[in-house]
């Protein structure tokens, strides 16, 4: 009976676990009336445009290495032309909203876990309460809606800069033709690789970003606990980006 | 009138609170002693309802505790001042007073309490992170008073500062409950506290309020022979 009362309790712990992290989130969201301007705004600067450059770095190389990629495995099959198109279509639809996720997830949800962190072991959250402020409105609330907003945004900037990349690469050392290659990138991109590719970024966006905010505001107490809840806040966004992206790209191209 | 009815509260096997008995009357001064590590502070929490308790009732007037309204004429000054390190020393003592007023008339009313407790407009505009502990408490302090409640509680108000400082902060802690007529909670360690504004005074040990009395007449009491020893005789 014991390997399947530990089977039982596992799942009984899990299902508990994501009704609590679904209430959680359905009360961050929720939060937005009336609307906290000023603490959204800071949080699109702290998390959308303060990642610019490591999304657009990210982005840069992994273009230029796709396109280098794409051109020898290509000639296999006399097949080097595609360059441009599939690094469009792989940057767009794939490798701009994953890679730009998981470098936010690095950057952001590790500092949202430790700065909620360090104010729930430091009681500035239960202070929060004692001065009549609802935690979860005040610190949530900005931050998911931040990441919604601004993940969509750096995935766009992100694959204009990955596709500029490729076209780098495919200029510079595999002798195409700027125009071309240009013409080329377009010509097979579809709307919806790219809106694909957009919701998927808000979808990351969310993951991070709770992800941060409900091991922050677990956090146990005591230096050690920020630092594991940071851990726990990087590794949980980072699977949760790609477990989602393995499901939505089942529902969007299937 | 705040009541709490045989409060228990255990953290794993480790057992805080044993069924706690405690009245504190409108515009009563309590103050609770007792060890260090004995759970005076988890009883606050437990009032408050950031830590929920194992067992007990907790009464408001007769009434189960509405934390909501509760809090609304509600100060509290926490053992480690926690000020939110985000914002400067006045945003954290006009807190709650930005929610309903223009950030200029907040910000005077802000230096006003910073005075009260000794310190200048010269600090308004410090980070939490520039303070020393005894500043944060005193700021941590201004902003339990900030806006006039009718309830506080103060978690070591005195800790970590001078004697002369000490003396000051209870005489404004006393002035206070006199004027406005709060009801107050003040958990410390120091009896030169207790005198200066508890009307009453109750020791919790081993998870059970043991002694419950008031301030003039503790020195006749035996349980407390031991804080007073340490207390009275410097
Ligand atoms: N969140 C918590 N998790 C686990 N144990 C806790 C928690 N909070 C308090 N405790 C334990 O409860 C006991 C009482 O803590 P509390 O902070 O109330 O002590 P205290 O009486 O305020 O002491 P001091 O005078 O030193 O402030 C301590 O042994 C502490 O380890
Ligand atoms: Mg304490």
């Amino acid at each position: 009976m014991t390997p399947i009362r530990t089977v039982g309790r596992a799942a009984l712990r899990l299902t508990r676990g994501i009704g609590a992290v679904t209430i959680f989130a359905g009360r961050g969201l929720g939060g937005l009336r009336p609307l906290p301007g000023r603490a959204l705004g800071l949080q699109l600067i702290q998390i959308g445009w303060l990642s610019l450059p490591v999304v657009g770095l990210t982005a840069l190389f992994t273009g230029a290495a796709l396109a280098l990629q794409i051109h020898s495995g290509g000639e296999r099959f006399q097949a080097g032309d595609v360059v441009p198109a599939i690094v469009a279509i792989g940057m767009v639809r794939e490798l701009g909203p994953v890679l730009g996720g998981l470098m936010v997830a690095a950057r952001v949800a590790s500092s949202i876990a430790a700065e909620i962190g360090t104010m729930r072991v430091t009681e500035q959250i239960d202070a929060l309460v004692t001065l009549s402020t609802d935690p979860i409105r005040w610190l949530v609330t900005p931050r998911l809606w931040a990441a919604i907003l601004s993940l969509p945004v750096l995935v766009a900037v992100g694959d204009i800069i990955g596709i500029m990349g490729g076209w780098l690469v495919g200029t510079g050392s595999l002798g195409f033709n700027s125009t071309t290659y240009i013409a080329n990138s377009w010509a097979y991109l579809e709307f919806w690789d790219v809106a694909s590719g957009l919701i998927k970024g808000a979808v990351f966006g969310l993951i991070v970003a709770l992800s941060g905010c409900w091991f922050g505001m677990r956090s146990s107490r005591g230096a050690a606990g920020v630092g594991r809840a940071t851990t726990q806040a990087v590794v949980g966004a980072a699977v949760g980006i790609l477990a989602a992206n393995f499901v939505l790209t089942g529902l969007f191209f299937q | 009138m705040i009541a709490l009815q045989d409060l228990h509260k255990s953290f794993g096997e480790k057992q805080v609170l044993a069924g706690v008995n405690l009245q504190v009357g409108q515009g009563e001064s309590l103050c609770v002693i007792g060890q260090s590590g004995t759970g005076k502070s988890v009883l606050l929490k437990c009032i408050l309802g950031l830590v929920q308790p194992d067992r007990g009732r907790i009464t408001w007037h007769g009434r189960p505790l509405d934390r909501a309204a509760f809090m609304a004429g509600f100060g509290m000054l926490f053992q480690g001042a926690a000020l939110f390190d985000s914002m400067s020393v006045w945003q954290n003592v006009a807190f709650r007073l930005r929610q309903r007023m223009s950030d200029g008339k907040a910000r005077a009313i802000a230096l006003d309490k910073l005075a009260r407790v000794g310190l200048g407009a010269e600090t308004a505009d410090l980070m939490p992170a520039e303070l020393s502990g005894g500043m944060a408490k005193r700021v941590g302090l201004a902003r339990a008073i900030a806006d006039d409640p009718s309830v506080i509680f103060f978690d070591e108000p005195t800790t970590g500062l001078d004697p002369i400082r000490a003396r000051a902060i209870n005489a404004l802690i006393r002035d206070i409950v006199t004027q406005t007529g709060a009801t107050a909670i003040t958990i410390t360690h120091d009896m030169d506290s207790v005198c200066a504004i508890g009307d009453r005074v109750a020791l919790l040990q081993c998870g059970r309020i043991v002694h419950d009395g008031p301030v003039a007449g503790m020195s006749d009491a035996p349980e407390l022979a031991d804080f007073l020893g340490v207390g009275v005789a410097k």
